[in-house]
């Protein structure tokens, strides 16, 4: 039995991910080291590369909506006490949905299309992630299990479904027609130039609104409130009539359908048709996103943007400086989804114990455990 | 002081010397200050009471002699002899043994083979074995102690565990024997069989320290007791020269009132009737086999019974949360529906207020605030938020009411309520269950783990409820806590009612037979159930 205390929020939420990332640039800045490069300048490129420019800033910000979808997927699930691990597949089919609304509409305007497809889009992801939440609540089996199959079905279904299915008889490679112009989600670089050539699209104002919309669902209804419960003591959920099972399978679905998102963005706003493997390991980054940013939006929002600054950073610094290969990005991006998320707990507690020592408001609520503190 | 053997010394001289001499200790976890100045001398070849309240230091006392914490300060003497016990191993060593409240056994191995389990003589099994066998006859015939050495653990009953406990320490040459509430999980039966073999060992001259909080057991066993309270060491007492209102005083602080004051009850109609249920576990098994009760507006039932003998599932069946496999639950003149698993919710629409066994598990979240668990399992009702919304405001006015008229301690609803005490934890839980005005009140277990001046609070408002009209069922282990608040009381055993007793005539002992399934026709004073009559 310890008497630790709780880290204050503050140090929980910025302080920790803070010093997990030190780490994490620290190690990487050792392998650059190792390949006989300077790591100063490796970071200098990558900061420039990621934030610096327009065209680098806007690709930032297009893996970053990328990641805020399934960084919220993966939060929401967790909310609920869920480990929804089939981001990649929920997005992945999800893009049928954004593909066959976006075709049929793509005539009209991308103001009837785009909404349209968001529907399609989140429900097909939504209907990925409810299976898994039914097979839980009706039959047990475990959402771990059963999200990560779905993945390797949808990556099935989607070669399926574009070779044969949406694949026109004209073209050769394995993707689906293309989408008209006016049914396209708009660029950001069509307002502001400044963003070059970059991809970044009007999906991002779908991130920030689902970044609003989760936190007013997880804190400020009814429902939200139920999942928490859910999420941290099944039995009293059940002590207070919340049904458990329906729980289960409508944060799924809500889970998948966030997921879905990412096909609105890749889909509709930058390869205007459906390609294989557009999700390209997003949904995995979700779970590092939602771990690191604390499945608080705010956080999730945050390490997005890391994330998204590593990817196109990344892309940066190997054609600067070529003794860096793309492996090695590969490698620092590990390090980071390692150190931030797998082993996010590193520093917790001697950070939690140095506070303890050191902060005197933290004794008042101390004084409060010691009626039930050391005692068994 | 004695530095001999104390099987030597102690037949001759059996009070000479002090086993256990504690000095000055001290223990700090952080910022609280779990023992403070601990001064605690227990004499040879005597039962040694160490009470106090949940948290009073008690547990973290023993902690340090045995090894599992080291003090801050202070001297720890064995037989007179200083020494830093570093581990349990080296209190072992020193003949201190260690029976936990929570038993440490091998459930699938033998008593045999729990015994010599970390004590091997060699890499080989067989000879560890022969020689433990011979060496548990020689103490089992010393100390009256009889156990099967090839039954499996999880084949024996709770007390026959204890016994193997016992055993494991004694066969490690224990001289002194430290016992964590000892008897939460006995019967009354075999709670008296535990007490004859510690008077046992006493002869043998062996030392027994015991830890409890039912002074009850103090009075009825030790030799001295030694009352702890907020870390501190108040009191040392001889327990021929001292009574329950004293140590009670000691352990809270200001004066207690252990009795329960209640008029006559006054029955009305029937708002809880319970028909023929039959309820499984989790796995299946069959727990309560076909019950039936009623209780009316303004009478307190209380189901007593030693736990795990259907209690549980008869309580989460009638507040909703567990699907019968048959018979019926009538709430307020209707069926209640258990389909489906949010059953606790229709349960509360019609009525029903549930305070759980396991607050902990059950009743509270304890990784969040006391405001959200102030309205657990009323989430869902208009005051707190039209629609899909919560309305947080709302919630945290009621959180504050609530600790205002159940002076819940510290008074702060943004504090998580793992941090909260025992007591005030399930006061929490009260005044969310019983500030909602319900028709029938649910009670499993009010009082575990609570300090004896929040028991008396507890009592009191429970009494109250019935005192207003209220239909209540009282599940509890603690047969004093159901003699004292019961108007009418129902045994369990084996997922059956085994017979009724008013409370005002029958007897501990009565009470007890019956607890342990045996047939009262047999009992010696035979308070029959069929001699109770039907329920009315």
């Amino acid at each position: 039995m310890s008497a630790r205390r709780p880290l204050p929020r503050w140090a929980d939420v910025a302080l920790l991910p803070a010093l997990n990332l030190a780490l994490a640039f620290l190690v990487s800045g050792l392998v650059v080291l190792l390949v006989g490069e300077n790591p100063f300048h490796a970071i200098q490129v990558i900061i420039y590369g990621a934030f610096g420019y327009g065209d680098g800033l806007g690709y930032t910000l297009y893996y970053a909506t990328n990641f805020v979808f399934t960084g919220l997927a993966v939060a929401v699930a967790a909310h609920a006490g869920l480990f929804n691990i089939g981001g990649d597949g929920q997005a992945y089919v999800a893009g049928l949905g954004a593909i066959v609304v976006a075709l049929a509409l793509d005539q009209t305007h991308w103001l009837l299309a785009m909404p349209a497809a968001i529907v399609a889009a989140a429900a097909v992801g939504g209907l990925w992630g409810f299976v898994p939440g039914w097979l839980q609540a009706k039959r047990g089996s475990h959402v771990v299990i059963t999200t990560i199959m779905f993945n390797f079905i949808a990556a099935a279904l989607m070669v399926y479904m574009i070779n044969r299915v949406l694949k026109p008889a004209t073209t050769m490679a394995p993707e689906s027609a293309t989408i008209a112009v006016a049914g396209r989600v708009p660029q950001l670089r069509q307002f502001f130039s400044f963003f070059g050539y970059s991809p970044v699209n009007l999906s991002i104002v779908i991130a920030i609104l689902a970044l609003i919309g989760v936190y007013i669902l997880v804190w400020h209804t009814k429902f939200g409130y139920a999942m928490r419960v859910l999420g941290a003591n099944p039995t009293a959920s059940r002590y207070a009539g919340i049904s458990n099972s329906r729980m289960i399978m409508i944060t799924m679905t809500i889970s998948g359908a966030l997921a879905g998102m990412v096909a609105i963005n890749e889909v509709m706003g930058v390869q205007n048709r459906l390609v294989l493997d557009f999700v390209a390991g997003a949904g995995f980054v979700g779970i590092a996103v939602a771990l690191m940013g604390r499945n608080h939006p705010i956080g999730i929002a945050l390490a997005a943007i890391l994330f998204g600054a590593l990817y196109q950073g990344g892309q940066e610094l190997q054609f600067v400086i070529p003794g860096i290969t793309r492996e090695m990005i590969v490698v620092i991006q590990a390090l980071v989804i390692l150190f931030t998320g797998a082993m996010e707990g590193l520093f917790r507690p001697s950070l939690e114990r140095a506070f303890m020592l050191l902060t005197p408001e933290q004794k008042a609520e101390a004084i409060a455990v010691s009626t039930t503190g050391p005692e068994s | 002081m004695n530095p001999q053997r104390p099987e030597t010394a102690a037949a001759s001289a059996p009070a000479s010397g002090w086993a256990i001499e504690l000095e000055k200790i001290n223990k700090r976890f952080g910022a609280v200050h779990a023992n403070k100045d601990i001064d605690l001398k227990v004499k040879r070849g005597t039962i040694h009471g160490i009470v106090g309240e949940n948290g009073a230091g008690k547990s973290t006392l023993m902690s340090i002699l045995y090894g599992f914490y080291t003090a801050d300060s202070g001297a720890i003497r064995v037989n007179g002899t200083e020494h830093a016990i570093t581990d349990s191993r080296h209190a072992l060593a020193l003949g201190i043994g260690m029976v936990h409240q929570h038993f440490m056994l091998v459930d699938n191995f033998t008593v045999l083979e729990n015994v010599v389990l970390g004590a091997e003589d060699s890499g080989l099994l067989k000879p560890s074995l022969d020689r433990a066998r011979q060496e548990l006859d020689r103490l089992e015939h010393e100390y009256d102690l009889e156990v099967d050495p090839d039954a499996i653990i999880e084949d024996i009953s709770v007390g026959q565990q204890q016994r193997v406990e016992i055993l494991k320490a004694l066969y490690r040459g224990a001289e002194t024997l430290i016992l964590d509430e000892p008897t939460g999980v006995l019967t009354p039966k075999e709670a008296d069989d535990l007490f004859r073999v510690l008077r046992t060992l006493r002869e043998q001259g062996k030392t027994v320290i015991l830890i409890t909080h039912k002074l009850r057991e103090i009075m009825a066993i030790t030799d001295s007791v030694s009352v702890m309270r907020q870390g501190e060491m108040v009191a040392t007492l001889e327990t021929a020269a001292t009574n329950p209102e004293e140590i009670a005083e000691l352990m809270v602080g200001r004066r207690v009132l252990l009795r329960v004051d209640k008029g006559p009850a006054n029955p009305g109609k029937t708002l809880l009737e319970v028909q023929d249920l039959v309820v499984a576990d989790d796995m299946g098994v069959v727990r309560v086999k076909g019950v039936s009760f009623s209780v009316r507006a303004g009478e307190i039932i209380g189901i007593a019974g030693v736990s795990g003998n259907g209690q549980s599932e008869l309580l989460e069946s009638v507040s909703g949360m567990r699907d019968q496999t048959s018979g019926t639950i009538i709430l307020n003149g209707k069926p209640l529906s258990l389909e489906g698993d949010d059953g606790a919710a229709h349960a509360r629409d019609a009525g029903l207020a549930h305070v759980p066994e396991d607050r902990q598990r059950m009743g509270l979240v304890t990784t969040v605030s006391e405001w959200e668990n102030a309205i657990l399992g009323y989430q869902n009702s208009p005051e707190y938020g039209a629609g899909a919304l919560l309305d947080i405001g709302a919630a945290k006015k009621a959180a504050a009411a609530h600790i205002e008229l159940f002076d819940v301690r510290p008074a702060n609803i943004n504090l998580k309520t793992s941090l909260f005490s025992g007591g005030n934890q399930q006061k929490i839980v009260l005044a969310r269950e019983m500030q909602r005005d319900p028709d029938v009140l649910v009670i499993g277990q009010p009082t575990r783990g609570v300090d004896i001046g929040a028991i008396e609070f507890i009592h009191k408002e429970i009494i109250k409820m019935r005192d207003e009209g209220k239909a209540i069922l009282l599940v509890s282990v603690e047969l004093d806590e159901i003699r004292s608040l019961a108007d009418r009381i129902l045994v369990m055993f084996d997922g059956v009612i085994v017979g009724e007793a008013d409370p005002a005539v029958a007897t501990e002992g009565e009470l007890g037979l019956m607890m342990a399934g045996i047939n009262n026709k047999a009992a010696p004073r035979g308070l029959g159930i069929a001699e109770q009559g039907p329920l009315p």
